[in-house]
């Protein structure tokens, strides 16, 4: 399927071989048309988080007073886990339809098109979740002024936890099924992310300044943009091989 | 060729290695209880109470040698899994998943020991702190180093696999080492030193020492005992192992 999305990249630019960009634009559009068709599927990591949400209000009583303390707390829970079960889909399609052998063999670097890959994982998964924190954020009594917070928070930590996943993805690629495993591989490296991520909006519960955790955040984020698209690419060539 | 280099070469071979494992493993053993036996008589025994902590302090002696082990051991398992990464040598990949469940057991016995001692010292057997708390992320990241090499059917598959985790987890360690440094932490800060003064007395320090060297000949010992296992298992369709097993049994083949 990729090999008919590149070579329709090649007919564009006139026969040559695909740049960077014009692969990346040509997979982004397969996954965009891909999402489009299954719009259904599209939405369950939303509804999941949502539903995460509604079991947290439901299980701590519901009180107002009570979920406030702990809304930043589900909030980046729900986002964490929501992207943690869509993370078996990354790579998987690819490597059963043979699209990722494909991948390994094409012109551009195998680490570009992950770190593409992942990027639209984000975009499609995290995003929406981003978009709609503050209505969330609103059914768990949130204080307002945290929100700019949390949502900063989530800005940067979001894409830090998708780069993760993408290379603990990429390890489990080479198996039938990695079902809970990809969880166990997965959370201990989030860890740090979710201490940083909720702890920003902790810190400013309590009337401190949060930018500190929120400046280890964006540099966990562009030091994992610049490594984990290489390290996912090598697992793939090791899961594959 | 270098003697050195070809005998580290010869190494590589699975029966050599076997042989190697087979005479060498017990010895380890032995000067590994022979030392540690020696520590804790020492830590027991000689060295004097702590002013403040009474005789409670006495379990450090068993906590501070496998907190090191926990993050050594991760570290040597990430060097074998580079090693076996890129230069493909069978026996680092073995050597690299054979330590992961060692590092494991020293990450419980630290976790423990530091459990028993805080319920005295602290008042609670747990607390999220930052040195405890990536402590056990380390424990979690030694167990998926070992699920994912159970998790895949080819041996070579999985060890290159997991060790490719180890690697990524290597990240993990100076978080550990500092977070003392650079988040308030109920955990003390740096006491021992191997350069400069030590802030703890000289009196107590040397059967730590002992007991440090201790855990490093048992870690041999079992990392040979594990490695050989595995070697064994990986190798049960060659003749050198037929040949072996029917040896042990007494029987002729």
């Amino acid at each position: 399927m990729n090999t008919v999305v590149l070579s329709a990249a090649n007919r564009m630019k006139g026969n040559a071989l695909p740049g960077l960009i014009g692969a990346a634009k040509a997979l982004m559009k397969r996954d965009l048309r891909l999402l489009w068709r299954r719009r259904g599927d599209a939405s369950q990591p939303a509804l999941f988080a949502l539903l995460v949400v509604v079991l947290f209000a439901l299980a701590l009583g519901g009180e107002a007073r009570a979920l406030a303390g702990v809304a930043a707390a589900v909030m980046w829970l729900a986002v964490l886990l929501a992207g943690l079960l869509s993370l078996d889909t990354l790579f998987r399609g690819d490597a059963e339809d043979g699209s990722l052998e494909q991948w390994m063999l094409a012109p551009v670097p195998l680490g570009w098109l992950v770190g593409v890959r992942t990027f639209m994982h984000w975009a499609t998964t995290a995003l929406p979740l981003l978009v709609a924190t503050p209505f969330l954020a609103e059914l768990l009594h949130l204080p307002r002024e945290q929100l700019p917070v949390l949502m900063a928070s989530m800005a940067l930590g979001t894409p830090l936890l998708s780069l993760i996943g993408a290379v603990v993805a990429a390890l489990t690629v080479g198996m039938r099924r990695s079902g809970i495993l990809v969880g166990l591989l997965a959370l201990p490296l989030y860890v740090p992310v979710l201490i940083f991520g909720a702890g920003s909006v902790a810190r400013s519960a309590q009337g401190l300044d949060p930018v500190g955790a929120l400046l280890l955040l964006g540099a966990g984020l562009v030091l994992a943009m610049v490594l984990a698209p290489l390290a996912a690419a090598a697992a793939i060539r090791i899961a594959l091989n | 060729m270098n003697r050195l280099l070809l005998w580290f070469h010869k190494l590589g071979s699975p029966p050599y290695f076997d042989r190697f494992a087979a005479r060498w493993a017990p010895w380890a053993y032995v000067a590994g209880l022979i030392v540690m036996a020696w520590g804790l008589y020492g830590a027991l025994f000689v060295v004097p109470a702590d002013y403040q902590q009474g005789d409670s302090f006495r379990i450090l002696y068993i906590h501070v040698p496998s907190a090191w082990m926990s993050m050594a051991v991760f570290g040597l398992m990430a060097v074998y899994a580079a090693i076996a990464l890129v230069w493909r040598i069978k026996l680092c990949e073995i050597l690299a998943m054979a330590c992961a469940p060692i590092g494991a057991a020293f990450t419980v016995i630290t976790l423990l020991t530091g459990a028993i001692w805080g319920k005295p010292m602290w008042g609670t057997w747990w607390d999220w702190d930052p040195r405890l708390t990536t402590e056990l992320i380390l424990l979690f990241l030694y167990l998926g180093v070992i699920g994912l090499y159970n998790a895949i059917d080819d041996r070579r598959a999985a060890a290159r696999a997991a060790g490719f985790l180890a690697i990524v987890g290597v990240v993990l360690l100076p978080v550990i080492r500092y977070s003392v440094v650079w988040w308030n932490s109920l955990h003390q800060g740096q006491t021992i030193r191997l350069m400069g003064e030590s802030t703890m007395d000289a009196s107590m320090v040397q059967p730590l020492i002992w007991m440090i060297v201790g855990t490093k000949l048992w870690f041999i010992g079992a990392l040979l005992m594990r490695a050989r296992a595995d070697n064994l298992r990986r190798e049960s369709g060659k003749a050198w192992v037929a040949q072996l097993a029917t040896a042990a049994d007494g029987r002729t083949p």
